[in-house]
């Protein structure tokens, strides 16, 4: 069946965006493995001529009206960042 | 007063024999008294549970309190409470105080209950046990070597030990009703639609839904009343009228038909809990109801679909946590990457990562076909078998867990086998259709779960069977000794 090894984890970690340490990797590369197999289970079934469920209710996404609804709240929202400055967001520097 | 039902207390309220401000001190008081060996809240609110307290006695006073108005409640740490740091189990937010309240918190507000805190859970939810809470393990007041069950743990264990009267969960693949199966508890997963999911922590949006947990069906008919309805704000709420749900709970079981799905009783349930939930139907059926042997053919692939929607999900709304806006930061990021890299790799949990990494996996270009759009296709299949069962019984009767609660431990190397204590309940979310616990009889000492299952919107019936059960059982009456 699927075999995912420590490569595979380390790629998938990096298009996560997650740091792991290296001591977890071959602990995520078996139980991956393991749940790859679980979910291996569901192309037994053949479901060629069955339509995706897309909603329970098969309700379609609602709209609104476009007109401004939320307040904007910079001051209070940007209190929950870890860095700012001026109104902006801080990141290390992207552009050389 | 940590023993007496909401209905109870709202009446003791209501005829002036107790205060909410009373009320409220001695839920404070058991928690002081309790929770350093249960581990079931991250944050006591009690100051301001004390405001709350007060302003519902002023109601009390001036004639205006409803049926909720001064009964406490424990919430679970996944709803935004304005002011109030929330945490959803995970160091990523471990400094978050949301800038605004979620609407059931507000509804719960509104109705004027009273809040003691906000409960432990498994990290974003995902976890079966509540072992994956960055706050520590909940013990299960039934056996504190035990889980409590999840992700709704400290919901199912402050209750079950008379710290709180009632409690909220959320349920995305059987949070709400394994938990209450495992402490003796009666627990609701609406129809999804039917509570709004907005200012709830997101973890997989199609399968999310609130509901409330307490010791009776009565109970939670009452809580479900005022968490229920219509919001703009969620763009997957539903526009369907809600009963009022404790209407319907007196009704005559006679001539209800109740289907017992035959996979639902194979090898992997335990024999025992399978002849406590067969004890149960009997019960109903002296009570007037019909049994009706039913098959859900595809339920056997809820687990592997469960699997794939969630993790896949859960990875692109979990892709906010940037280190950047809100949450965790890791210490001198080196570069933009690293940023992301390491304050996603310290914050979250190992659970939280291996489901961000196999929802990547399975959504990744080539891949999206075979499993995302396979498992959208089975959602139908399953979806499908309950719309065909429910074309011949009103309502579903199974167990709600395939065994009762594991040991703190037992599980946390073997994913798979924790996954397996969702068997019974993914299915319900998967199909979007209410299910509930109602606590069935004992194993050893250990609380055992029956699951109801109703049709889209029909949790007025399943209130209703539940509440004639209890009526003629006492299971749901039971308390842990060492918390009475």
């Amino acid at each position: 069946m699927s075999k995912f090894d420590t490569k595979d984890v380390e790629k998938v970690a990096h298009l996560a965006r997650l740091q792991l340490d290296d001591a977890d990797v071959p602990g995520y590369a078996q139980s991956m493995t393991s749940i790859l197999d679980l979910i291996e289970q569901m192309q037994a079934v053949d479901t060629k001529a069955v339509e995706p469920m897309a909603h329970p209710l098969d309700a379609t996404q609602r709209l609104r009206a476009d007109i401004v609804t939320e307040t904007n709240e910079r001051e209070k929202l940007q209190t929950l960042a870890p860095a700012t400055e001026a109104g902006l967001y801080l990141v290390p520097q992207v552009i050389e | 007063m940590h023993t007496k039902t909401i209905a109870e207390l709202s009446s003791m309220l209501h005829s002036k024999k107790i205060t909410s401000v009373e009320l409220t001190e001695h839920f404070l008081q058991r928690i002081k008294q309790h929770d350093g060996e249960l581990n079931s809240f991250v944050t006591v609110t009690d100051e301001l549970a004390m405001q709350q307290a007060k302003a519902a006695d002023a109601q009390f006073a001036d004639g205006s309190a409803g049926p909720l108005t001064g009964i406490p409640f424990a919430h679970k740490d996944i709803f935004c409470t304005d002011g109030v740091k929330t945490t959803c189990g995970s160091k990523m937010l471990d400094n978050f105080i949301a800038p605004y309240d979620a609407t059931v918190t507000e509804k719960l507000k509104a109705a004027g209950m009273v809040m003691l805190g906000k409960t432990n859970m498994d990290e974003f939810a995902m976890g079966s046990s509540n072992e994956t809470s960055y706050y520590g393990p909940v013990k299960n007041p039934w056996d504190t070597k035990k889980v409590p069950g999840g992700s709704s743990g400290g919901a199912v264990a402050s209750v079950a030990a008379g710290l709180a009267p009632c409690s909220t969960g959320t349920d995305t693949g059987g949070s709400i009703r394994q938990p209450a199966a495992y402490t003796a508890l009666t627990g609701i997963k609406p129809t999804y639609g039917r509570v709004s999911r907005w200012g709830m922590i997101a973890f997989a949006s199609s399968l999310d839904q609130a509901g409330p947990i307490a010791h009776t069906a009565e109970d939670a008919a009452m809580l479900l009343n005022a968490m229920s309805g219509f919001d703009e704000k969620d763009s997957t709420s539903v526009e369907e009228p809600v009963p009022d749900f404790t209407a319907a709970l007196n009704d005559s079981l006679e001539g209800v038909k109740i289907g017992l799905p035959k996979e639902y009783f194979s090898d992997q349930l335990n024999p025992d809990i399978a002849a406590l939930v067969k004890t149960a139907a009997t019960e109903l059926e002296k009570l007037g109801a019909t049994l009706h042997e039913i098959s859900l053919p595809n339920c056997e692939l809820a687990i592997p679909a469960y699997y794939v929607v969630a993790p896949t999900e859960c990875s692109a709304n979990l892709s906010r946590y940037d280190g950047v806006r809100y949450g965790y930061r890791c210490d001198d990021p080196k570069d933009l990457t690293d940023l992301y890299k390491r304050s996603r790799g310290e914050g979250f949990g190992k659970e939280v990562k291996r489901r961000l990494m196999i929802g990547t996996y399975v959504s990744s270009a080539g891949y999206y076909d075979a499993y995302y759009l396979q498992a959208q296709k089975l959602r139908r299949l399953i979806r499908n078998d309950f719309v065909e069962a429910f074309k011949k019984v009103d309502i579903i009767l199974g167990p709600t867990a395939p065994d009762t609660a594991f040991n703190i431990g037992e599980k946390n190397d073997d994913p798979i086998s924790m996954y397996l204590s969702d068997v019974y309940t993914a299915a319900t979310n998967l199909a979007g259709l209410p299910g509930m616990s109602s606590p069935c009889g004992f194993i050893e000492g250990m609380p055992v779960g029956l699951q109801l299952t109703g049709n889209y919107f029909d949790e007025s019936r399943m209130l209703n069977v539940a509440h004639q059960y209890q009526k003629v059982t006492d299971f749901h009456q039971q308390c842990p000794k060492e918390f009475k």
